[in-house]
């Protein structure tokens, strides 16, 4: 990593095209922007956004295009390329390496740190303190990053960023494991910082693209269909351009359906994968015909509650109770025998297998009853059937059941998980984050589902990072933090601020 | 034979008896620390064992007699570096599945070095190896003077490459880049580092550090080679990784105990205990085993990424 | 599977040979033989007669077999090297069988030392399975480790407690069972020649090995188990379990090769007596895309290659570690390129490029 020598005043972009399989991720791209700038780069989840700023930051090449900086045309083959020309990325997945110290982090990016058989570790703890005092971004050098928060992460991942020599700051969905008081101290401290860099931030969440952005630049289905100054337009004109149409994602009619307790977690004590307790004596109860929503940031126990609940994850103390049935610790396959659904986090590689056919995927937790076997022997032909009639009920798009689970876009996976889940009408539905990174198409899909599920009786526990998801579904609304349950509200009661300020652990009354 | 006397001939024995496997471990270590794990090692071994033993032989009568052992060292070398860039490239660059490529490149060096042998070569024939160079002074400290400081080059230079490796990978920048790209590689790419070839550069230093343990065997410990010389320590070489948790005087220990469970049988054997002479052979085998079974709790603390091919364009 | 993705498959394999016999032609040249001459003798000694068609279907036999305990241990996700040493005990474990029993019918007899064969195999396997699926443990170093564990315990049985006592009293010590009795051997195919009936187990078992893994919900479990672990636990399936009974049916395929080899071959326990079966049916595994209706082919594919080289062992003086040096090359080159088959990104890159030269000479010139 070089510093730059010559500050970025105008960059350019101009017919970028980038190609994935089965997929146009960028069309013809054209965009720019100034130094004292905050672009904003907004879209639906898949629109193309993330590849393009890989793209600027020399994480992939493009397939055809120019980027210009100050008039002159310039090549990233890799970030180191990007760096030198005065470009850094704050991705959204930080990109640290856990076990070593924040110095250590820097001083990997930084040759002029690395001098023959010996590394200058004190030369990079000095630069990273001065760089965080002019920027006002305080930094432990000597901290390990695995012990650090994500907000104190994020952090390291700026000041880092600047170490770098960046000039032009790429921020990538920068909020989106943050409290909502998080945000709002981030953005503050991106205004301030806008003096003297050129910002593009990449965001979905049109509030925050009106409080910090000068101009914003929409994307669609990877091509740019609107390039404007922020301030001359609504967040309601902003959401249509970004959707194409009006779509109002559907709401919970509010009609008390709550019936009796289906799936309940009595102080339970769960420990995560390295060893600390992710659940500290969580309580919750879940009922028929009531969407529980769970909002919380990520990384307070959502994973590990809702594999506690399924049975994917050993319980140390405590009960889980479902249908009045005590099924802690109990395998996967008897809460799934019992009525239990769930939609998991990873759906590429938790919801279904790759490598199968879809339609195999959709009888993945059924191959062995006897609808789909007989003995052992599997038939073949009712799967194929089975396959057909859920591929038009749930508007699968895939080229036939056949082809492998893997290749279907991210919302059509998603699709045949709930297709998969939903036909076997569970009782009770863990859903984790089931929305995320798929198109407002399929979300609209999804959540009407989920609405359904709940008219016909059925409890759904949506565990979601979306407070505008977790607010227009649910009945209820938990909060978690540090592996508790921290309050549980009536979801007419519930606000932003309140959901904001217990997220953050500020119990109130 | 005394109980002190037996002791010392399990010490002083065992110490040299740790230096192929130390000196394949090492360089295995530094295999998975950037990610991938080369079960090729023990083929790599055989090969640096052949090449070794060639130009010593060759040149028993000649002019260039002196320098037989230098020649065959620097072969191995070579044969480990190219071999590792081998397997480099079949899985770094083609990302190929790690154990399995590993299996092929040990098939592909026992049976060349085998193939080889016996065209050239042929039959059992001895070359004199290197002989024990006693450090002055040191070597007469009653007992660990014949433990320690009582043995031929090579064992000297292995023992060194302990703190040396402890160095390189903890100390240096390429060290430091060699962890990142085996924890965190989309981070060490982030910031500009070129991943693959931090892996070519690791698998090669280990692939001539197989190389090396592999001459060892020909050279100072058997002096002779045959087709079953290495016989499997290439493998117990990367269990010792594991054992030694991906750290320099882990893996030191881990040499030691095995090799000294084996002069451990031997003096066993010799004292005239009756104890079958395969079930001897096979200790090593089972111990690694035994080894590996009780080492769970390491695996979750190795490098994250090891086993996984790194992708730029993959998707996430 | 369409067109493109199994022509694919077919270049795929194609260049796997080729880089194969590239590096034979290599090594043949270092070691003063000629490659094409070694290559000719090879490839068309064999078919001479029809003793040299029936030796490529007994050695094509034991690579069936091991080959479809191969495939089901990959396809479910745990990679089984032990094949050697499962092959081993299976033999230990037939020989004992059928020297303690005499005196049963051969109707009885044969089935039981089959069956003990595959269970010693089974077992031996299972050890390593369960290492790996209680403990973690690296289930490719472990198997290897028994392989050199088992080699061991063959040695140290038929020098000591299994030898032929004619051996000890007459003979010349030779490390060797006793022979099998006549009710424990496998009948004759072809008058004349080795070929035995060994023969007809293999390509029965191919088919049940077939219906196994893609018509039961056994198959489904495993395939699923080994195909994306972490969906099918979350789908209620027992990953645990399945690599167990992965690893042990694997085992017992490899059992039952030592067996059959035992049975209708040798009819006695003898050193080498699996001449690196165990590995080649690692290759004949790969080379056969894991599947049954490749692997039959790819035995008998080997099954030349193996008895072409004993041939150039005699002729040409080439050693017979030559096979080893071979079967790596082709392990490395299929191994690298199955990643690609699998790619959706090189299979596109390879796709656009073909478009790219096609349009052009429809084109006529035009860019």
């Amino acid at each position: 990593m070089h510093t730059a020598v010559e500050p970025i005043t105008e960059l350019k972009l101009a017919g970028i095209t980038k190609r994935f399989p089965g997929i146009l991720a960028c069309n013809n791209i054209a965009m720019e922007i100034r130094r004292g700038e905050v672009l904003a780069l907004v879209g639906e989840n898949g629109a193309g956004k993330s590849t393009l700023m890989n793209i600027l930051a020399g994480l992939y090449q493009p397939d055809a295009g120019t980027i210009t900086v100050n008039g002159q045309p310039v090549r990233f083959h890799d970030p180191n390329d990007a760096y030198a020309r005065g470009i850094g990325m704050v991705h959204q997945n930080f990109m640290l390496v856990p076990n070593m110290t924040v110095a250590e982090n820097v001083a990997l990016g930084l040759r002029k740190f690395h001098r023959f058989m010996n590394l200058d570790l004190d030369g990079a703890r000095r630069l990273m303190i001065e760089v965080a005092a002019r920027h006002e971004l305080p930094v432990n050098p000597d901290a390990y990053v695995w012990q650090l928060s994500v907000g104190e992460q994020q952090r390291v991942e700026l000041v880092k960023t600047l170490c770098f020599g960046a000039q032009l700051l790429i921020l990538d969905e920068p909020t989106s494991a943050l409290t909502p008081q998080e945000t709002d101290d981030l953005i503050d401290r991106l205004k301030r910082m806008s003096a003297e860099l050129a910002i593009i931030f990449i965001s979905h969440k049109l509030n925050e693209v009106k409080s910090l952005s000068h101009r914003v630049a929409i994307l669609r289905h990877g091509a740019v269909v609107f390039n404007g100054v922020t301030a001359d337009h609504s967040s309601a004109d902003l959401a249509a351009l970004m959707t194409g149409r009006e779509v109002v994602l559907p709401r919970n009619e509010g009609l008390d359906l709550g019936g009796a307790a289906i799936l309940s977690a009595r102080k339970l004590k769960v420990r995560g994968d390295r060893g600390h307790l992710a659940l500290d004596g969580l309580e919750l109860t879940l009922h028929a015909g009531e969407i529980l929503g769970l909002a919380g940031v990520s990384g307070n126990g959502q994973r590990e509650l809702a594999e506690a609940l399924t049975g994917l994850r050993p319980v140390e103390s405590g009960a889980v109770t479902f249908l009045d049935r005590d099924m802690t610790n109990r395998s996967p396959a008897a809460m799934i025998g019992a009525g239990l659904g769930y939609i998991p986090e990873d759906r590429h590689h938790e919801g279904i297998v790759p490598s199968f056919s879809v339609k195999e995927n959709l009888v993945l937790k059924d191959f062995a009853t006897r609808r789909f076997s007989a003995g052992c022997l599997l038939r073949l032909r009712e799967i194929a059937r089975n396959a057909a009639r859920l591929k038009d009920q749930y508007d699968i798009r895939c080229s036939s059941t056949s082809a492998a689970g893997g290749s279907l876009s991210g919302g059509n996976i998603q699709k045949v998980i709930l297709a998969r889940e939903l036909a076997r009408e569970p009782k009770a539905l863990v859903a984790v984050y089931p929305t995320r990174g798929v198109d407002m198409g399929a979300q609209e899909f999804i959540h009407s589902q989920l609405l359904a599920r709940r008219r016909a009786g059925g409890g759904v526990l949506l565990i979601s990072e979306e407070l505008e998801e977790i607010m227009n579904l649910s009945d209820r609304i938990a909060v978690i933090y540090k592996g508790r349950i921290l309050k549980v509200l009536p979801s007419l009661e519930a606000t932003r601020e309140r959901l904001g300020l217990l997220m953050a652990g500020v119990a109130d009354e | 034979m005394s109980q002190g006397g037996m002791f010392y001939n399990i010490l002083s024995l065992g110490v040299p008896f740790s230096v192929a496997l130390l000196l394949a471990s090492l360089g295995e270590m530094f295999n998975q620390r950037a990610g991938v794990f080369n079960l090729g090692c023990d083929g790599i071994m055989c090969m640096g064992a052949f090449l070794a033993f060639l130009p010593p032989y060759f040149l028993k009568a000649g002019a260039l007699a002196a320098y037989g052992n230098v020649l065959g060292l620097a072969a191995a070398v070579a044969a480990g570096v190219l071999l590792g860039l081998l397997f480099a490239l079949v899985t770094v660059t083609f990302r190929a599945d790690q154990g399995i490529a590993g299996i092929g490149l040990q098939m592909l060096g026992w049976g060349l070095a085998g193939t080889l042998f016996r065209h050239y070569i042929g039959g059992v024939t001895g070359v004199p190896g290197m002989s024990a160079w006693a450090i002055p002074g040191l070597a007469r400290i009653p007992f660990l003077g014949g433990v320690l400081f009582n043995h031929n080059l090579m064992v000297y230079f292995a023992f060194l490459m302990v703190p040396a490796s402890w160095y390189l990978l903890f100390k240096t920048p390429w060290g430091l880049k060699v962890r990142a790209v085996g924890t965190a590689p989309r981070a060490a790419d982030s910031m500009g580092i070129n991943v693959n070839r931090v892996r070519y550069q690791a698998l090669m230093l280990g692939g001539a550090m197989a190389g090396l343990g592999g001459a060892y065997l020909s050279l100072c410990q058997a002096r002779m080679f045959a087709d079953d010389l290495v016989a499997g320590r290439g493998f117990i070489a990367v269990a010792l990784v594991y054992f030694g948790r991906w750290n320099p005087v882990g893996i030191l220990g881990g040499a030691l105990l095995f090799s000294f469970a084996q002069t451990l049988q031997l003096s066993i054997q010799v004292g005239g205990i009756k104890f079958p002479y395969e079930f001897a052979v096979m200790l090593p085998y089972v111990l690694v085993i035994l080894v590996l079974s009780l080492a769970r709790q390491a695996r979750m603390r190795g490098p994250a990424q090891l086993g996984i091919p790194f992708n730029r364009e993959m998707r996430y | 599977m369409n067109k493109f993705k199994l022509g694919y498959g077919a270049g795929v394999i194609l260049l796997a040979i080729l880089a194969a016999a590239g590096a034979g032609a290599l090594v043949l040249t270092a070691v003063g033989a000629s490659p094409i001459a070694t290559y000719v003798t090879i490839f068309t000694g064999p078919l001479k007669d029809l003793f040299g068609v029936t030796e490529i279907l007994v050695r094509a036999v034991p690579l069936i077999l091991v080959a479809l305990g191969i495939a089901i241990s990959f396809r479910s996700g745990i990679i089984n090297i032990g094949a050697e040493g499962q092959m081993l005990m299976g033999i230990l474990a037939a020989t004992a069988v059928a020297l303690a029993l005499p005196g049963l019918p051969h109707g009885l007899l044969l089935p039981l030392v089959l069956l003990a064969g595959a269970l010693g195999g089974g077992l031996w396997a299972g050890i390593a399975g369960i290492l790996r699926a209680r403990l973690g443990v690296n289930e490719i170093l472990s198997t290897v480790m028994l392989n050199y564990i088992a080699a061991q315990l063959y040695t140290f049985l038929l020098r000591g407690p299994m030898i032929d006592p004619g051996e000890l009293e007459t003979g010349s010590g030779t490390p060797q069972s006793m022979r099998l009795p006549h009710s424990a051997w496998l009948g004759r195919l072809v008058p004349g020649t080795r070929l035995h009936t060994g023969l007809l187990l293999a390509l029965v078992l191919a088919v049940v090995v077939y219906f196994l893994l893609w018509r039961t919900t056994w198959g489904f479990r495993l395939r699923a188990a080994g195909a994306e672990a972490k969906a099918a636990r979350y789908a209620g399936i027992s990953v645990e379990r399945s690599l167990v009974v992965a690893m042990v049916l694997s085992g017992a395929f490899a059992g039952l090769a030592g067996a059959v080899e035992l049975t209708g071959v040798h009819h006695r326990a003898i050193e080498n007596i699996s001449s690196g079966y165990g590995f080649s049916g690692i290759v004949v595994a790969l080379f056969g895309a894991l599947h049954p209706a490749g692997i039959v082919p790819a035995a008998v594919f080997f099954g030349l290659l193996l008895v072409g080289a004993d041939m150039t062992q005699r002729s040409a003086g080439v050693p017979a570690n030559m096979i080893l040096v071979l079967q790596g090359v082709i392990i490395l080159v299929i191994v690298s390129a199955k990643m690609y088959l699998n790619n959706a990104y090189a299979q596109e890159r390879v796709r656009r490029l073909l478009a790219r030269l096609a349009p052009a000479k429809s084109q006529g010139g035009l860019s």
